[in-house]
């Protein structure tokens, strides 16, 4: 069995705890970066980050990005969303059709 | 172009031409996958678009609410409320496969089923924000899995159409182009020997003939 993990900052992440999902507050850059390679050595198959410490540690989320688990996902957190996520879903679109095919409108 | 080195001969043609049909049905099955794994992504991502904006929305909402039971109640009040969870999720991974891309799927499993037995704290000393705040969340968690799914899914896809689309790019551009040179160059090769050979036959006759002349005509003279 597997189990989900929440990356964020305190206030934002602090209600997922009620829910049963392992939270873990971080405030620097490298604390997250510890946590989220910890993480994935142990059995998380899904790891949320909040998009304000997401922006932070790319490259370390990139580098998981091509194994099948641990899934990272970016959330907002709650001082608003920051585009991360949808940038990713640009970003493997243009990865795969060579151009933006999706989001041309906006 | 570019043309491999090889000697110009028969058995290296016949090796040439079984490569060069093994390159255009490899180039023909590689890019037959690239299309159809594109058809599956594109509305793979479509569907993963509209499910972020959903979830990004409905995470905003739930962030509000907690800012005003946050608001409502002591910091360390909503903390002690939160602090031991009665509710337990756990995943199950299995795989599917999509064009022979193992994608993971997700299966969640919560301790109790009872959606109004999530609180981990008595409702005496918590604000009625913290609970709807709290039952908001509940609702959005197995969107997030499901996104989390859709965006691992697409991520692994994608890395899969860009390798076919390099194989098919590097058959069609590169190794296609050099064998069919490299063919027409031997058979040129060849063709060119044959009528050296050819000629120089011709000429060998000639010299016969006149020879063979020459001492017909001595013979006469006696």
């Amino acid at each position: 069995m597997y189990k989900i993990g929440v990356i964020g900052d305190k206030d934002s992440i602090l209600g997922f705890k009620a829910l049963g999902l392992s939270v873990f507050p971080v405030t620097q850059p490298s604390e997250a970066e510890k946590i989220l390679h910890q993480l994935t050595q142990d059995r998380y198959a899904v790891i949320y980050i909040t998009e304000q410490v997401a922006k932070d540690i790319v490259s370390s989320i990139e580098q998981y990005k091509d194994n099948k688990i641990p899934a990272i996902i970016p959330i907002p957190g709650n001082r608003g969303t920051l585009g991360i996520g949808m940038q990713n879903i640009k970003k493997s679109v243009e990865r795969a059709v060579g151009a933006d095919i999706l989001f041309r409108d906006e | 172009m570019a043309m491999l080195r090889v000697n110009p001969t028969r058995m290296e043609l016949t090796r040439l031409k079984k490569r060069l049909l093994v390159a255009r049905r490899g180039h023909k099955l590689q890019k037959d996958k690239r299309d159809e794994l594109m058809k599956q992504f594109l509305e793979l991502v479509r569907k993963n678009k509209e499910l972020r904006e959903k979830v990004e929305k409905m995470l905003m909402q739930v962030h509000s609410n907690f800012l005003i039971a946050r608001a409502v109640m002591s910091n360390e009040m909503l903390e002690e409320a939160l602090m031991f969870p009665k509710q337990d999720v756990s995943v199950d991974v299995s795989t599917k496969n999509i064009m022979s891309v193992n994608v993971p799927v997700f299966d969640y499993s919560t301790k109790s089923d009872d959606k109004a037995n999530i609180y981990p704290y008595g409702f005496a000393t918590t604000s009625g924000e913290l609970d709807t705040a709290v039952g908001t969340l509940a609702e959005v968690l197995p969107y997030m899995l499901e996104l989390a799914q859709m965006e691992k899914s697409a991520q692994l896809l994608a890395q899969e159409i860009e390798k076919a689309r390099r194989r098919v790019n590097a058959l069609e551009h590169v190794l296609i182009p050099q064998l069919t040179e490299t063919i027409k160059y031997i058979t040129m090769k060849l063709e060119e020997n044959e009528r050296g050979t050819i000629i120089r036959l011709m000429k060998v006759k000639d010299m016969m003939i006149e020879q063979a002349r020459k001492a017909a005509a001595q013979q006469a003279k006696y």
